[in-house]
């Protein structure tokens, strides 16, 4: 194996905070050979961000770094900036997690790459550009020469981590540090990402550290994978020892909290997932229950100023002619990539946004005509949970009033004593203690606050959540915990549940029909089992097979052929099947003709080549 | 750090019954206590106020008393006149006090118009946005175009002069700035989740600008305030220069200055002290108001 590229060992990083000093790594030792892909894995706050910020001398001022970094025989630990800067970016680079804030975006996207050649290799400006644009080719960005005179903004969230990586190996470098490098992407996005890791990884040699707190990530593309827990590494090995044979409990607890699309769940341990699991039916069949929710071709269109002065303004279509009905306590899980118009559709059914066509009913009452008094009582029996668990929560109101607002709001006549019981009550039902009251949402966890979330939605006694991805922030284990209260809650409270989120598995788990957006549009409803087992819509096959499962055999064996590009300006959609541009099966009727949902072995799917493929 | 701790102590322990409401304000002041430069600038701006208001019952003499054997004299403690005395012989020392009501009227009341009509302006005009916002930004912008000068004349011509028309005049200016920060924060502000998720439980709109949009305003507009005090008390002492704020033997520390200013070359103490008081009390609310920034956004707290 020759000398490590990369050699760690009794790496301590500790804090100076008020509360005394912390330690956010402890005795930490790895190493890592040229051309070799090491995971960390870990839940938020195990060290594993504080680790490689430490070698990059990056921490934070109150952050001290000890213990041995040797990187090619250089210790790095300890170095001035001035030294540590001639390594950053030419023999080590860095992908950070948010390829949205990582770029300037007052600089053109060339300027910014040609910068690092221009500093570190003294290369002319002609020049420097030159290989930026051959860099973009290598990471697949179309029309690279154009690219480079545009502005970060002007580039989607993929197109835009592609420029990260592309400019974090201009000057190749021995060591790729990539913290959390697909986190912030879609599904379909991220299987793109990493198949360009795993390409670039052949094609340039480097060593790669990959962090992350998704397994399913570390199957595909790692060799070997370190597990760490408080900043302790809890597990160290290939990547076949740590999902096949996890020596360590808390390795096998990760490895559980993971969704997974197989549905091969050990049988051993049941949970309430299971016990939803094992009921297999939504829990009657349609007719012979009152319909809670009747959606009819719903339309939510956005009037957005031209691109000119004098231009006229353009619709923006987010949703466009969604129909669907919810019987009480089922869940209808909705899917689709970013721009999709799933989050606005919730607002839509809410009237949080205005409704441009088409009916919301409540029990048979049409929202669209209500007066607000009306409405607000209406808003009682559906309420909603949203994706930032921090953003969603007053920061200046305590959680008891946080909790208590709706309550107030539609029982006013209340007494504060009855208030406080009842949101009392309520945070013992979520899992929180009655203590937590007086509390100010930034003390708590991203979970925790999750949990405050749904029981401010609980506490009027709705019938209906729509939850707007109520997961995707927060960490695997935390997410199972989450998923597995709202089933908990469904089943008791019969409640029904709309279930917004990109990723599949999650949404497989808690749905019992699953419904497939793109572009405003449905292009696929079915119940849960026949979606995933013979998905009937290219699309939803492609976001199947985008969802990086955690068992390297099956990521190995996975064609890299996903997903090509990304989704289209709703602006100006594609003529026809929306779906055309990025479908491998399009046809020439694709382009002139709307397909429309029709049902197909009890799925609904619009698509026109549907018994072809 | 230890009260938190002892708060989340309480906390766990705390059975159902236990658990009593906290407030915003009442943490925020236990948080305010515990600043230390804040404390003082509270009780030096207390006993500036306090030696204001007793200011009559300090000094034997009055603050159009003329006392025509120490004409322009310095201090000295032997002759009463412990801060010396004027050009016309009126003691200063009781002159800078009686100017401290006037300034400290002003500087508070007219911040206080303007913190009342900016903020509710501001935050309706963010929060309903459209036409609303159009209509209310579009009038601010014309009072805007409107002078201040004419404005205070026209004040006078019609209402005759009068020390609370300066306020409503000064109040009336600054109420715009504050609406139009306050708006740009507003708009920042209605599109967060957790208004969002008001609107979604049926929260009314007053209540939603009051519970969630005000309280979230509060850092910026306490350091606006703190900006805003020092320079109402500053436009006063010009208005005054003008001859249209206070009138003559009454003086405010503005009008003190400027006069001391004049006279700096022969009577250096008549700057020195008036202007040492408006300093200190200017400094003072600049801590109060960072204080009061930090101990009203809860998230600081861990620190």
């Amino acid at each position: 194996m020759g000398n490590p590229l990369l050699q760690v060992s009794g790496l301590n990083v500790t804090f100076a905070t008020n509360d005394g000093a912390v330690n956010a790594v402890r005795d930490l030792g790895f190493e890592i050979s040229r051309g070799e892909t090491l995971g960390i894995v870990g839940e938020s706050g195990s060290g594993k961000s504080q680790t490689v910020l430490a070698l990059m001398g990056l921490l934070a001022d109150n952050g001290q770094a000890q213990g041995s970094a040797s990187f090619d025989g250089q210790q790095l630990l300890g170095l001035s900036s001035d030294e540590l800067n001639r390594i950053r970016g030419t023999r080590i680079s860095m992908i950070f997690q948010d390829p949205m804030t990582s770029l300037n975006p007052f600089l053109k996207i060339g300027r910014q790459m040609s910068l690092v050649l221009t500093q570190h290799q003294g290369l002319s400006r002609r020049a420097a550009m030159k290989q930026c644009a051959d860099m973009l080719d290598a990471v697949h960005i179309p029309e690279a020469q154009r690219r480079l005179s545009m502005y970060p903004h002007e580039l989607s969230g993929g197109m835009r981590q592609r420029v990260m990586i592309a400019s974090a190996l201009l000057c190749r470098p021995a060591l790729l540090i990539a913290d959390e490098p697909t986190t912030a992407l879609d599904v379909t996005v991220q299987a793109q990402i990493l198949g360009l890791m795993r390409e670039l990884r052949t094609d340039f040699d480097t060593a790669t550290i990959l962090i992350t707190h998704d397994l399913g990530v570390v199957a595909g593309l790692c060799d070997r994978v370190i597990v760490m827990r408080d900043g302790r590494c809890r597990e160290a090995g290939t990547v076949d020892q740590i999902f096949y044979r996890p020596a360590d409990e808390y390795t096998r607890e990760l490895l559980a909290a993971v969704p997974r699309l197989d549905f091969e769940r050990p049988q051993a341990e049941v949970t309430a997932v299971d016990l939803v699991v094992a009921q297999e039916q939504p829990p009657a069949k349609k007719n012979d229950r009152v319909i809670l929710l009747q959606v009819d071709s719903l339309q939510v269109f956005f009037k957005v100023p031209g691109p000119g002065i004098f231009s006229a303004s353009q619709t923006l279509k987010a949703v466009d002619g969604v129909s669907f009905g919810l019987v009480p306590g089922e869940t209808l899980g909705v899917v689709g990539e970013s721009g999709c118009g799933k989050s606005t559709l919730a607002r839509g059914i809410l009237r949080l946004v205005d409704v441009t066509g088409g009916r919301v009913c409540m029990l048979g009452r049409d929202l669209g005509v209500m007066d607000d008094n009306a409405l607000k009582e209406a808003r009682s029996d559906m309420q909603i949970i949203f994706q930032d668990p921090f953003a969603s929560l007053n920061p200046r109101m305590m959680v008891r009033d946080i909790v208590a607002e709706p309550l107030q709001t539609h029982q006013p006549d209340l007494d504060g004593a009855a208030v406080n019981g009842k949101v009392v009550r309520m945070l013992q039902r979520v899992g929180l203690e009655p203590g937590h009251m007086n509390r100010y949402p930034h003390e708590f966890s991203g979970g925790q606050c999750q949990r405050i979330g749904i029981a401010r939605a609980l506490i009027v006694e709705p019938r209906l959540i729509l939850c707007d991805e109520p997961v995707s922030a927060l960490d695997v284990s935390i997410q199972a915990q989450i998923v597995d209260l709202l089933m908990e809650l469904q089943a008791s409270l019969d409640l029904s549940l709309i279930f917004i989120a990109h990723d599949l598995a999650v949404v497989q788990q808690i749905s019992h029909r699953v419904m497939v957006m793109y572009l405003g549009r449905v292009v696929e409803v079915a119940d849960r089992y026949s979606l995933y087992a013979h998905p009937k819509h290219p699309y939803t096959r492609a976001l199947i097979e985008a969802v990086p499962i955690a068992d390297p055999e099956i990521e190995r064996r996975k064609s890299s052929t996903g997903l090509e590009g990304d989704v289209p300006s709703p602006l100006d959609p594609p003529s026809g099947c929306a779906f055309r541009t990025r479908c491998r099966y399009a046809a020439e009727r694709c382009a002139l003709e709307r397909p429309r949902l029709r049902m197909v072995d009890e799925t609904a799917v619009a698509c026109h080549r549907v018994g072809e493929i | 750090m230890t009260n938190r701790q002892e708060a989340t102590r309480a906390a766990d322990t705390g059975s159902d019954t236990a658990i009593k409401g906290r407030s915003l304000w009442s943490d925020a002041l236990q948080v305010l206590r515990q600043n230390r430069a804040a404390m003082a600038a509270m009780i030096i701006l207390a006993i500036v106020s306090l030696l204001v208001i007793i200011a009559p019952f300090l000094s034997p003499y009055s603050y159009d008393f003329t006392d025509w054997d120490s004409v322009s004299v310095g201090p000295s403690f032997s002759s009463g006149h412990i801060f010396g005395t004027d050009a016309l012989g009126r003691d200063l020392f009781v002159r800078t006090l009686y100017g401290g009501r006037i300034s400290l009227m002003v500087g508070v009341v007219a911040t206080a118009v303007s913190l009342v009509i900016g903020i509710s302006y501001g935050a309706v005009a963010g929060y309903l946005g459209g036409k609303t916002d159009h209509v209310m930004m579009r009038i601010v912008d014309i009072l805007y175009a409107l002078p201040f000068m004419f404005l205070v004349i026209l004040l006078m011509v019609l209402f005759g002069r009068n020390i609370f028309l300066i306020f409503v005049a000064i109040g009336a200016i600054n109420w715009l700035d504050m609406a139009r920060i306050v708006r740009g924060q507003t708009l920042s502000l209605k599109n967060t989740e957790f208004v969002e998720a008001a609107r979604a439980g049926g929260v009314s709109t007053t209540r939603i600008i009051r519970r969630h949009i005000i309280p979230n305003l509060l850092g910026v507009v306490a350091v606006y305030v703190t900006l805003t005090i020092p320079q109402v008390i500053l436009v006063e002492s010009f208005l005054s220069f003008l001859g249209l704020g206070v009138q003559e033997p009454m003086t405010s520390w503005g009008a003190l200055v400027n006069e001391g200013a004049q006279e700096l070359e022969n009577a250096p103490w008549m700057l020195v002290f008036p202007a040492v008081f408006l300093a200190v009390t200017l400094f003072c609310f600049n801590f109060i108001g960072d204080g009061l920034r930090d101990a009203l956004d809860p998230r600081d707290r861990s620190r």
